[in-house]
């Protein structure tokens, strides 16, 4: 085992997955000779080849809509959407097309295609640099949604997206990319989509986060941890298909919830685990839900101050969880 | 004797035909325009009798179809046709017991099994890639289509059909520009009936042909009349030639006209003159290529007689099957979202 960078875990899973599978094409916006912007396709055009990893015209829509056909067609695409900001003219292309694919044919097509996207605030990228659009996605039946926070989910979701038989999502929090490091096992390291995962134990109370957030989730719990509110903290890894039971068994067991994302607050996925807890939990909650979010903006703004005013931090998640611990 | 110039040029082109695609492939585009029709006539027949509740169709526009269907090899290239290609479907082997299995959304239907719309095609053993509603999406499939073949060193090539309106959508450009600048074996092919729903053609681009919007892709652009299939024949078999040689992808615009309205919902009276109808159905692409088969010596009345009572009985057939069909189950509807445990690899 190797510590490694999120950045690092993601290009060796599209390194051996193209070695493992000559089916797996890589395509987007400067994906070939750059290798990327964040460069997470570095060195994978000299290794396949620019018929394997593919410089693309600008153009969203074309990106997804050219991997859905080749997925038709008998490859395994991964395009890359340089950042999830700009995947909106893509929408269509994913929704109306990748999504229902397999449904509207009656089971007779599939999709197999990953559309990776850097997404997320706090590296000062302002409205256009910054957004986190995981809910419009989450909404789609037929998607699946992922999002590692750690390397070693990061590359063993994405070798599991890669050979899934149906359309991933695949959300790479950029913040983490090269802030976040960690253990990554040898060889041939798969996770399957579906599953959360407990970050850590606890029993006062429960947060459910992913990507970045999960992280500061996690310090919070270490600072609360210190006067006495033991937090359980679920990464929730797969976002669409949701891991219902992990999260109800949790908050059976702590009687209280809080969900912390830096997506908006209406009809984020903290609605979402609020709304399955309300149906399926609430005789064992001792507390209200509550939710850390960013306010409903349309992303975070340019300034320092005025995203550090907005995007939760370890402080006010902190908060939250002694909040609810004293309800 | 003495001929007229009109009757010369006729006959020329009957034999410019003959020796393009043989008598054999001539005749049998006439059956399968001849058939098409009929079906699509039945199709409406069903839909005004309230037995189902929505068709879509092809009259008008079969000459381009089947001159299209004609120059691709069915199971080997690559199809992603839209709504109106009943006439291309069949033409590829599409038969008319599914499609009209299609049109009253039966358990069988292999389009959809009675997911979609009718005309939403849909067929694997054909190489027919599902599609949607949204006009113009599948173009970019098709851009990608081509590039897995090429990837895989297949020498099929991959035919995409659409009509003008949908050379406006952003999906239009996007598709064609990347099989442009990665020079993929595509043909775009562009049925031209002059409107989209009421909007004419004036309304939806300000360039005479649909083919010069080529030209800002650096690809070749053809227009050839919709109502000749043998030149729609020869337009698409040079473009394939030319996307399996490697050169590329062709935009080929095939002028036509739908007779219909645009679909069973729409009332075409609103926008177009009857007497526009009427003139356009003086090219009805049906009775101009039987006059060419007859001066060929290829086509007589005992024979258009034959076929007519031919026709009458695969239409009876197809509708009488597809009614008696069982609808799709409801215990099925959740089935399919993602692939079954069984399926996957
Ligand atoms: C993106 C999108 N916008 C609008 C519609 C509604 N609509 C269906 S067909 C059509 C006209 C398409 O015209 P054209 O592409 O010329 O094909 P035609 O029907 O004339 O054969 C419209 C506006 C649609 N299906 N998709």
């Amino acid at each position: 085992m190797a510590v490694k960078r999120m950045i690092e875990a993601i290009r060796e899973a599209l390194d051996e997955e193209m070695a493992r599978d000559p089916r797996v094409i890589v395509l987007g916006e400067d994906v070939g000779v750059k290798g990327g912007v964040f460069v997470a396709t570095r060195g994978l055009i000299e290794k396949y080849g620019p018929d394997r990893v593919i410089d693309t015209p600008l153009s969203e829509s074309g990106i997804v809509g050219v991997a859905i056909g080749a997925a038709m067609n008998g490859l395994r695409p991964v395009a890359e959407i340089q950042f999830a900001d700009f995947i909106h003219p893509a929408m269509d292309q994913i929704i109306n097309e990748a999504a229902r694919i397999r449904y509207r044919s009656n089971g007779a097509w599939g999709c197999p295609v990953v559309v990776r996207a850097p997404y997320g605030a706090g590296i000062r990228g302002g409205l256009y640099h910054s957004q986190s659009v995981e809910s419009f996605f989450a909404h789609v039946p037929g998607l699946k949604v992922v999002i590692p926070s750690t390397p070693a989910d990061a590359k063993g979701l994405l070798k599991s997206a890669i050979r899934d038989e149906d359309p991933v999502i695949f959300l790479e929090p950029k913040r983490g990319y090269r802030a976040i490091q960690g253990e990554v096992p040898d060889g041939d390291w798969v996770v399957p989509i579906g599953p959360a995962r407990i970050a850590r134990e606890g029993d006062r109370l429960t947060a459910v986060a992913y990507g970045m957030m999960l992280h500061l989730a996690l310090q919070a719990a270490e600072q609360v941890a210190g006067e006495g509110i033991e937090v359980e903290v679920i990464d929730l890894r797969t976002l669409a298909p949701l891991d219902r039971s992990t999260i109800l068994a949790s908050v059976r067991k702590t009687g209280r919830l809080l969900v912390v994302h830096e997506d908006n607050r209406t009809l984020g996925m903290g609605a979402e685990v609020a709304a399955l807890v309300a149906e399926e939990a609430l005789y064992d909650l001792d507390a209200p839900v509550r939710r850390v979010t960013m306010p409903d903006l349309p992303a975070t703004p340019f300034a320092a101050v005025l995203e550090d005013a907005v995007l939760p931090d370890t402080q006010r998640i902190a908060q939250a969880m002694r909040d609810l611990a004293r309800e | 004797m003495l001929r007229t110039a009109k009757e010369a040029t006729a006959s020329k082109s009957v034999d410019v035909a003959l020796e393009a695609i043989g008598a054999e492939r001539l005749l049998a585009m006439y059956r399968i325009m001849v058939l098409s029709r009929a079906l699509d006539e039945r199709m409406w027949i069903v839909q005004r009798q309230g037995k189902v509740p929505f068709v879509i169709t092809a009259q008008g526009q079969e000459a381009a179809q089947v001159g299209a269907a004609m120059a691709l090899r069915p199971g080997h290239d690559v199809v992603l046709p839209y709504y109106r290609d009943m006439t291309l479907m069949l033409a590829l082997g599409m038969t008319p017991r599914e499609l009209m299995l299609n049109v009253f959304s039966r358990a069988e239907d292999p389009n959809s099994g009675g997911r979609q719309m009718p005309a939403h095609f849909s067929l694997p053993r054909l190489r027919v890639l599902t599609g949607s509603s949204p006009v113009g999406t599948q173009i970019p499939h098709a851009a990608g289509a081509a590039l897995a073949s090429r990837l895989r060193g297949e020498d099929s090539v991959t035919f995409c059909s659409f009509g003008e309106g949908a050379t406006s959508t952003g999906d239009f450009h996007e598709g064609v520009n990347f099989a442009a600048v990665l020079q993929l074996p595509v043909i775009f092919f562009c049925q031209n009936n002059r409107y989209a729903i009421s909007v004419p053609q004036r309304r939806q681009m300000a360039v005479e042909s649909v083919a010069a919007r080529a030209a800002a892709y650096g690809i070749e652009g053809v227009s050839v009349d919709g109502q000749d299939p043998v030149a729609v024949y020869q337009v698409v078999s040079q473009a394939v030639e030319r996307a399996r040689a490697g050169a590329g992808p062709t935009l080929i615009e095939a002028v036509t006209y739908r007779y219909v309205p645009h679909t069973s919902d729409d009332d075409d009276r609103v926008y177009r003159s009857r007497d526009e109808v009427d003139q356009s159905r003086r090219r009805d692409p049906i009775p101009l290529l039987r006059d060419r088969l007859v001066e060929a010596g290829l086509w007589d009345d005992a024979r258009e007689q034959a076929l007519r009572e031919e026709v009458a009985r695969i239409v009876d057939d197809a509708t009488a099957y597809a009614e008696q069909a069982p609808p799709p189950d409801p215990a099925t509807v959740a089935r399919h979202l993602f692939a079954e445990p069984a399926a996957e690899s």
